[in-house]
């Protein structure tokens, strides 16, 4: 059975002025697929993964998020999806608690379902000695993983993760992986950008992106077959100096 | 509105707990109408003067028991020569030397005539200036009251009154301009570097992500402010009233609305600073140098519009503080009605209205 589309691009471009910052990306993204999106800095990443989340529209093409048409639709689009920045946006002088209520408020939940939830995160991550505590007090680690679950709070169809393991340790990257692992099983597409190949590895297909255009899309091991390398890092390396 | 309530709380949590906020929002107010009221002062009391009394008369006698009976003197020193009136002007502490002529009472007898010196100390022109007017009124009122069985062919008796603050307290003038900088301060500042300070941190990007509006959530950081501006506005007005005894001849309901008016002038102000600038510290440096610095100096605050050169007449008039002070004064001394200050309130809309709309424009331009 061939699996529902999430996310369908074609032909999507954005333009500043002279400047094509997206020239022409067409893909799409099955339902509960780890979509993995690399590319250099300034290869365009952040600026099509905008369009996708509904706070930039494109100046050509069309792309469709979880059925809604970002151009039009973008209020729809909003509610049906996650989103988890590289600076694991939380409030500092805000405790744990406080954050998952704010962040579930403003998804518009409920506060029973507030507080099932929270208590469930808090759970899950082990935080119940610090769920009273300042998030400003806690460890990179734990803050990336708070963001990450409320992220996923509104239980979301996609998650969209903008370089979601900077600078944080290759064991927590590793933890961190396994939890993406755990909420694509559970049917949630997950969406991530990242320059750290080897986390390319881990994704079921990968777009990499240069110079504003998709210069190549498959799963891990079909690319490194098609560039006749042993790692992602050489495919990314091959097509980054063409 | 779940949302909204959820909203403020954090804005809240925000203020209470970052004790700086805090520091800005309540002491500064308490401080700055402390500071202006009591400190800062144009009006002279207990001056040290020193007095050298050549003649030692019966007349002269009577001037000095006059002079220093006077609020506005103390009587530090009796100068015995010249030399020693120098002495006293350096060591800093003596602000005017009387110098009463050799013979006062025998020339005033016979020529009609005799002369006071009044030296005072120009290191400080305004209080020298304000010393020489009040001796001079003090030497007048003596006179009138020797002279008054004389008939004189006629004479011109000015009558002044100082209508709205007959005491000329100064401090009736400070309460409009403090009050106008810290509404500006809280609102503008504040709510700048709060949006700014979620740009830094990234959260605004995961807002804009979210089901929530942009509009929801500007209004969901200025709220708070606007609040904790009326309360600022409510302390300052009944500091005024009770420790300074500032009349407040108008209506208190007039009063509140125009500073809910000013305050949300400050706020678009705050909102447009805060769409121009990427970081906390820019938004601080524009509010400070952008904003207070011209509101202090130009809104006539403190130096009289009518007094500047022409060019910074026309400069004062884009200065919102300059509409609210006189709007603030009207009805605190004067006791005006809207009839009065209806065109400054318009101006205040007005600006409103522009401000707000640049922050729009601006807003759309980055989203697009």
């Amino acid at each position: 059975m061939k699996k529902e589309n999430v996310i369908e691009a074609t032909n999507l471009t954005k333009t500043f002025g002279e400047f094509t910052a997206v020239n022409k990306i067409t893909f799409e993204v099955k339902k509960g697929e780890i979509f993995g999106f690399l590319g250099a800095n300034g290869a365009g990443k952040t600026t099509a993964m905008k369009m996708l989340i509904g706070i930039s529209i494109p100046s050509e093409g069309q792309a469709t998020v979880a059925g809604y048409d970002v151009s039009t639709r973008p209020e729809d689009i909003k509610k049906s999806i996650g989103y988890m920045s590289q600076k694991f946006a939380l409030y500092d002088d805000l405790t744990v608690k406080e954050n998952i209520t704010f962040f579930g408020g403003i998804y518009g939940l409920k506060r029973s379902q507030i507080r099932i939830k929270s208590e469930e995160l808090i759970n899950n991550l082990g935080l119940q000695e610090v769920s009273n505590d300042l998030v400003g007090s806690l460890p990179l680690g734990w803050k990336q993983k708070i963001s990450f679950s409320v992220a996923l709070l509104h239980d979301p169809k996609i998650i969209f993760l903008d370089e979601p393991t900077g600078g944080v340790d290759p064991i927590t990257r590793r933890q961190f992986w396994e939890m993406i692992y755990e909420t694509a099983h559970k049917g949630t597409t997950v969406f991530v950008t990242t320059h750290y190949m080897d986390e390319a590895e881990y994704c079921d297909r990968v777009s990499i992106m240069v110079n504003g255009k998709i210069e190549a899309l498959d799963t891990p091991k079909k690319l490194k077959e098609q560039f006749k390398v042993d790692s992602m890092n050489d495919v990314f390396l091959k097509l980054a100096r063409e | 509105m779940k949302r909204f309530i959820g909203f403020i709380r954090k804005e809240f949590y925000h203020i209470f707990r970052d004790k700086r906020s805090l520091f800005i929002l309540f002491g500064m107010p308490i401080a700055q109408i402390m500071l202006f009221g009591f400190a800062i002062t144009n009006e002279i009391n207990n001056v040290d003067i020193a007095i050298f009394n050549k003649s030692k008369d019966a007349t002269t006698e009577e001037i000095i028991n006059k002079i220093t009976a006077s609020k506005y003197y103390t009587n530090k020193q009796l100068i015995q020569n010249e030399k020693e009136i120098e002495t006293v002007f350096k060591r800093g502490k003596v602000k005017a030397v009387l110098v009463f002529e050799n013979d006062f009472s025998k020339n005033l007898i016979k020529e009609n005539k005799a002369t006071i010196q009044i030296i005072t100390d120009a290191t400080d022109p305004n209080t020298a200036n304000t010393i020489a007017n009040y001796t001079n009124s003090i030497l007048r009122t003596y006179q009138q009251i020797v002279n008054k069985d004389i008939e004189i062919a006629y004479q011109i008796i000015p009558e002044t009154r100082m209508v709205y603050n007959p005491e000329l307290k100064s401090v009736f003038m400070f309460v409009p301009g403090v009050m106008t900088i810290i509404l500006m301060l809280v609102s503008a500042m504040m709510t700048s570097i709060s949006i700014t300070r979620e740009k830094e941190l990234g959260t605004m990007e995961i807002l804009l992500v979210s089901p929530i509006k942009p509009f929801q959530v500007i209004i969901g950081k200025v709220f708070p402010y606007i609040f904790l501006s009326i309360i600022n506005a409510i302390v300052i007005v009944l500091l005024s009233i009770f420790i300074f005894k500032m009349p407040i001849n108008g209506s208190f309901i007039l009063l509140g609305l125009e500073s809910v008016l000013f305050t949300i002038t400050s706020l678009s102000l705050g909102i447009l600073i805060s769409t121009i600038s990427e970081t906390q510290q820019t938004a601080m440096m524009i509010s400070l140098m952008g904003l207070m610095l011209p509101t202090i100096l130009l809104s006539g605050f403190i130096f009289p519009i009518s007094s500047m050169p022409i060019p910074l007449q026309v400069i004062s008039n884009i200065i919102p503080a300059k509409w609210f002070i006189i709007i603030l004064k009207g009805i605190m001394l004067k006791g005006v009605d809207i009839s009065f200050i209806w065109k400054e309130t318009v101006i205040l809309i007005g600006m409103t209205l522009f401000f707000m709309g640049l922050s729009i424009k601006k807003y759309k331009i980055r989203l697009e």
